[in-house]
């Protein structure tokens, strides 16, 4: 059937709703945002163009490690996200009795607000009375309490460790659905040739999830780079900026000290970091596409 | 057969699904055994993981504490149903165009959309506070509601175009061919049959309304009556410290209503996730 003109103008009526909304929530202030970080943009009545001196402000030593520490968190809380996502995925897909059951009860963390669960974690932080500083001394596996957020060290882990939490339900879930989605016959023809459990773990259901792996990690790594809730709930940013990533930074400047501008060239280095991964994701995946091809 | 597992293998796994299960649900039952512990006891150390003459008192007093917090289960419920709404309003046909018409520049449009993704709220703050306040929204409603619209439509459309694919063209060619409009087979061919398909973006649009509303609404909106639940639940604490208990209660008073929700609808859900995902 070719495409007739009447078929391409109504696909453009069906799409003109979302297209306007999205271009004037996101694309437009994507835009903006470029613009404004070259501006001294505050609360005052006039705003100057001011060129690159924003840039040339955040590039000093403590943005430099503001940046290491973000992609170190984000590297941790990413890894581990997918080591026990593809964990949980391969116990819940064992079939047992309860996994029904099992498999709903991974979903909490994703479908409660955000905020609730990370007050819980806040609590169980906490070093006089929380349950971790308790359960610990209790079991005489330390002397004293440890307020896990008021130590660079323990806070900065503690919120990677809150993190992952609230990410590892979609993995998992995701996890689940590649692995199901392997053809059965596979399996059955290795186990038919007497390959063992772990065997066939590593050499079938590893390497069919590797596109799987590839698409939940860059989706992950977006989701954790941007993320914002978790440290600004816990910690914002503290103790002595320790837990500082860009985005708490960004928010603590344009929000906190209202330097738009400032904030805005924050912002847009964001943006250029996060368009850096997708195009090194659409270069794996189309490698990958083309190898198995061949 | 390949599927029996020996009984040590069987210890292993349930040993596994322990574990994991037990990272996942820990903090919900310690923030429960809270919401049980009176003040005191919390305050108190040695730590105690069972709450010694605990009690529900907790779930009482939080609405006296904070008077308005109804309001904000309202409000969070309010926001939540709004931002659906007009997804789901503008995804529909968006999602159909994608799934049906191959036009020039489709492909390009989709990957577009999908970018979206990449800015989620906080990166775009400052101009979308500029935005705001220049449509006149900031502390209200639509403060909160409009920016989350945005960031829950890329995977709205990926979802339900995934699943519009999977329905045989030859309906529509079908009521093509009989004389109808192509706006006529969209309504009476096609969304009848999408429904599943339209229940489940809903559903998993509405969790991500409800679980995210917290940055905009701490940053839009700084009156009291319109705050969502997260923002709220901050009324918990006090000046000199957190009332720990009466906000565990709350927080498990809040959630109670999505989850009954989710728990009654997550055969659609759980169907309708592994559909959009395996498919990619």
């Amino acid at each position: 059937m070719s495409v007739q003109r009447s078929t391409v103008i109504f696909a453009w009526i069906l799409l003109l709703p979302a297209v306007l909304y999205v271009t004037v929530i996101v694309a437009y202030p994507l835009v903006d945002t470029f613009i404004l970080s070259f501006t001294d943009a505050s609360l005052k009545k006039t705003t100057n163009w001011v060129g690159w001196a924003n840039y040339d402000k955040i590039f000093n030593e403590t943005f430099a490690e503001v940046i290491f520490r973000t992609f170190i968190w984000t590297f941790f809380s990413v890894s581990i996200k997918m080591i026990i996502g593809v964990f949980g995925a391969t116990m819940l897909n064992a079939a047992v009795p309860g996994r029904a059951v099992f498999r709903l009860l991974t979903m909490p963390p994703w479908i409660v607000p955000m905020a609730i669960g990370i007050f819980m974690w806040g609590w169980m932080y906490n070093g006089q009375f929380g349950m971790i500083s308790g359960v610990l001394q209790n079991w005489g596996l330390i002397d004293g309490p440890i307020a896990f957020l008021a130590r660079g060290e323990t806070a900065f882990w503690a919120t990677i460790i809150t993190d992952v939490w609230i990410g590892v339900p979609l993995v998992t879930l995701y996890m689940l659905a590649a692995m199901q989605a392997i053809p059965q016959d596979l399996y059955e023809a290795a186990w038919t040739d007497g390959a063992g459990r772990f065997y066939r773990f590593r050499r079938i259901t590893l390497p069919l999830l590797v596109p799987s792996l590839i698409t939940m990690s860059m989706l992950s790594l977006i989701a954790t780079f941007n993320s914002f809730d978790i440290i600004w709930i816990l910690t914002q940013g503290g103790p002595n900026g320790e837990t500082t990533t860009m985005i708490i930074d960004t928010y603590r400047t344009a929000i906190g000290s209202k330097k738009y501008g400032e904030g805005a060239a924050r912002a847009v280095l964001i943006c250029i970091f996060l368009s850096i991964f997708c195009f090194a994701y659409f270069r794996v995946t189309s490698r990958l596409a083309a190898g198995e091809q061949k | 057969m390949i599927n029996r597992y020996r009984w040590y293998e069987l210890v292993a796994i349930y040993a596994g699904i322990l574990v994991f299960l037990g990272f996942i649900l820990a903090p919900f039952v310690e923030g429960f055994l809270v919401s049980l512990k009176p003040l005191g006891l919390l305050f108190s150390s040695p730590y105690k993981f069972w709450p010694e003459n605990g009690s529900f008192a907790a779930y009482v007093t939080m609405w006296e504490s904070v008077p308005g917090f109804a309001r904000y289960i309202f409000n969070s419920f309010f926001i939540s149903t709004i931002v659906t709404a007009i997804v789901l309003i503008l995804v529909i046909p968006a999602a159909y165009a994608f799934a049906r018409f191959n036009f020039r520049g489709s492909g390009a449009l989709l990957g577009a959309f999908l970018a979206v993704n990449m800015f989620s709220g906080a990166v775009l703050l400052i101009p979308l506070f500029r935005l705001m306040r220049s449509f006149g929204v900031l502390n209200t409603y639509l403060a909160m509601i409009m920016p989350g619209v945005a960031f829950l439509i890329p995977s709205a459309i990926w979802l339900l175009r995934t699943y519009m694919m999977r329905i045989p063209r030859e309906l529509d060619e079908a009521a093509f061919v009989d004389g109808a409009s192509h706006f006529y087979t969209l309504r009476r061919v096609i969304l009848p049959i999408a429904m599943p398909g339209i229940t489940v973006v809903a559903i998993t649009t509405f969790i991500g309304a409800y679980a995210q509303q917290f940055i905009y609404a701490l940053t839009f909106n700084s009156k009291t009556e319109y705050m969502p639940l997260p923002v709220g639940l901050f009324a918990y604490f006090g000046r000199q410290e957190v009332i720990w208990n009466e906000l565990m209660a709350a927080s498990f008073v809040g959630i109670a209503p999505a989850v009954v929700v989710i728990f009654l609808l997550q055969r659609y859900l759980v169907s309708g996730l592994t559909a959009g995902a395996v498919k990619q």
